[in-house]
């Protein structure tokens, strides 16, 4: 009797269940579907492939004024950058010293992420403001100083997927960790050999904030 | 004569409303003295304190309650010349003024690449396109209708103890250590969201995209989204604080936290990662050869001694509670382990209950100062058996330009007058 009763309660249970897998599949039926013009308004981002760039173009002739407009009072006349605002030229042959200068020329690995970043998050503070065919200028520009294409080359979402960018084979993976020698879970207690001698303070470095210090 | 009398006693009343205001104003001042932390006598036994011969404030001061007055060192700071604005920058959480493993939401640290964006959330909307069987469209409501999860996780920036490669340069807990927060997350799995998608069976890849003025992006393995993943609307209890995403943030347990995207707008599934500007020119890990490490996305296992800490001098001989938190994106906390003098000898601290699995767990050590110098040290083992490097193990193989994924042991001198200075051992 009582099995007969589970029975019964599981199986209305069940086409309870089914009532809501029906129609296109969707378990909880939330949600709407969303339009085309809808995705293309949101759906900004553009791959390596090229995948996602829109149509439009531009040279680093024409890429030099907007960026003079646009960009140069953070990032400096010939992209040297203005007080903390990063660098986006030059850097080429640093990435192994001591002082390594991280540019789109030295450091980034593909073009296609110039074009998405500038055009979702430039100007810093008027986000997607510029038009498709600035952004390809701009970046014309920035790949013309960073002596990549030619002053002239027309960028577009026809090659911005065939860019080769100079530090495009820079980059490891898969991530390697953990990389350290001690992953047995069994470290030294007693009288370990470790170097216990100060040799800096940050109090000497003296760059901590100075404030109210509880 | 009785009106004279009237008169003088109203007189009086009035000295005595004068007299009356004016210890009013000296209790004033008794109290911005108590402000300063200063012990008042008066207040203490066998006196009877002055808020006990007063009414303190009815229930309809504080709608929504704030920390005590005296509380008000506990705050999020930040180092201006780290970046160039504030609204592309950093603070920290103060962690060596917290207790447990909850970090309180007001105190959680930000990191912002455009500012915090102030969303209504009626005006919120989830899209996800790309390769799913059908592109679609949430609101918040519909979100908060799906099967709910609620975790603990901690949320740790990859930078966090970046700026101490080279050497020991900030003095303080909460600069070397505090960009790090632990709260309970209130969302939905991702793994429930894709049920009514769909998925193609080429989708090995999401683009996780925030809808404020950085449109931050960055792309997440499938199987990692489909495992422990969620969207969050709620942390410690209450709707997400603007600064942390509000309405609705990516929550990715264990891994860094760029990747948890705040704001979060959209998901776009596609056949191979996006190479954003998060996962390319920044968060990858130069090393001393001048190549970098590229998609390093677990935060190893960490832990740091918060008291005593620069902040936090002893002040007195004899016992104390060292206390601490440690954390390892790969799961639980396993044992901490505690050092007095440099690394050279170990005894093991007290973990307390809840060790939860991508969360902070609480450590204290108890012992005694007699005004020796001291080197604290503290060393997280997780339960993958990973024992938490010194910093000459990790500099050995990546040199000291990677900026993230410093997760070395950190040294505290205790002086002899008990002041604590973040140095480095060599």
């Amino acid at each position: 009797m009582f099995d007969l009763v589970k029975h019964s309660i599981l199986f209305s249970f069940f086409i309870f269940l089914s009532s809501f897998v029906n129609a296109d599949d969707r378990k909880f039926n939330l949600g709407k579907i969303a339009t085309k013009t809808e995705i293309a308004g949101w759906n900004i981002d553009v791959r390596p492939d090229g995948m996602g760039a829109p149509k439009g173009s531009g040279d680093a002739i024409k890429g030099e004024e907007v960026y003079a407009e646009q960009c140069a009072a953070c990032h400096g006349d010939f992209g040297e950058g203005v007080d903390r605002w990063p660098e986006l030229v030059g850097g080429e042959g640093s990435l192994d010293t001591h002082d390594p200068v991280k540019t789109t020329g030295s450091y980034w690995p593909y073009a296609s992420t110039m074009y998405d970043y500038i055009y979702r998050a430039m100007p810093f503070g008027v986000a997607q403001s510029l038009t498709h065919d600035e952004t390809y200028q701009i970046v014309a520009y920035l790949l013309y100083m960073n002596e990549i294409i030619e002053e002239d080359f027309v960028l577009s979402e026809k090659n911005i997927g065939k860019i080769k960018m100079p530090n495009q084979k820079g980059f490891l993976l898969p991530d390697p960790r953990p990389d350290i020698a001690n992953t047995d879970g069994k470290p030294c207690m007693e009288n370990c050999k470790v170097p216990t001698k100060i040799i800096g303070k940050a109090r000497d470095i003296d760059v901590t904030p100075e404030e109210e210090k509880s | 004569m009785k009106k004279n009398k009237k008169n003088q006693s109203l007189k009086l009343n009035r000295r005595e409303l004068l007299v009356g205001s004016a210890s009013l104003g000296a209790m004033a001042a008794a109290s911005n003295s108590v402000f300063a932390k200063e012990v008042s006598s008066k207040n203490l036994p066998p006196n009877v304190p002055e808020w006990t011969g007063e009414l303190g404030d009815g229930v309809d001061v504080n709608p929504y309650g704030m920390p005590s007055q005296f509380e008000e060192n506990v705050i999020r700071r930040n180092v201006e010349w780290l970046t160039a604005s504030s609204q592309s920058s950093v603070n920290f959480t103060p962690i060596q003024d917290l207790e447990g493993i909850v970090t309180p939401n007001g105190l959680c640290f930000e990191r912002h690449h455009g500012g915090v964006s102030i969303i209504n959330p009626k005006d919120y909307r989830l899209m996800i396109n790309g390769l799913v069987d059908r592109e679609m469209i949430f609101t918040l409501d519909d979100l908060k209708r799906f099967p709910q999860t609620n975790k603990f996780y901690f949320l740790e920036c990859a930078a966090n103890g970046g700026m101490e490669w080279k050497g020991s340069q900030l003095n303080g807990c909460q600069y070397t250590f505090g960009m790090v927060h632990n709260v309970q997350y209130t969302g939905v799995k991702l793994s429930d969201l894709i049920q009514e998608t769909g998925l193609k069976p080429k989708a090995k890849w999401v683009l996780a995209e925030g809808s404020d003025s950085s449109g931050m992006t960055r792309s997440i393995p499938i199987e990692k989204l489909l495992d422990d993943c969620m969207i969050a609307w709620a942390m410690n209890g209450e709707a997400l604080r603007s600064e942390q995403g509000y309405p609705a943030r990516l929550v990715v347990p264990g891994w860094e936290g760029n990747m948890w995207v705040k704001w979060l707008r959209r998901l776009e599934f596609g056949d191979m990662p996006y190479m954003t500007r998060e996962e390319t020119s920044k968060y990858t890990d130069l090393l001393p050869e001048g190549n970098a490490r590229m998609f390093t996305w677990v935060m190893d296992a960490k832990s740091v001694v918060t008291s005593p800490s620069p902040e936090k001098p002893i002040l007195n001989k004899g016992v104390h509670q060292l206390r601490g938190l440690a954390w390892s994106g790969r799961g639980k906390i396993s044992r901490v382990d505690v050092s007095l003098d440099g690394g050279k000898n170990w005894k093991t601290a007290k973990l307390h209950d809840p060790v939860l699995s991508k969360s902070v767990a609480r450590f204290t050590f108890p012992f005694e100062w007699n005004g020796e110098e001291l080197l604290i040290q503290s060393r997280a083992i997780d339960e993958t058996n990973y024992i938490q490097p010194t910093i000459q193990e990790l500099q050995k193989i990546r040199g000291v330009n990677s900026i993230y994924h410093n997760n070395s042991i950190a040294t505290w001198l205790v002086n002899s007058d008990g002041k604590v200075d973040n140095v480095r051992l060599g």
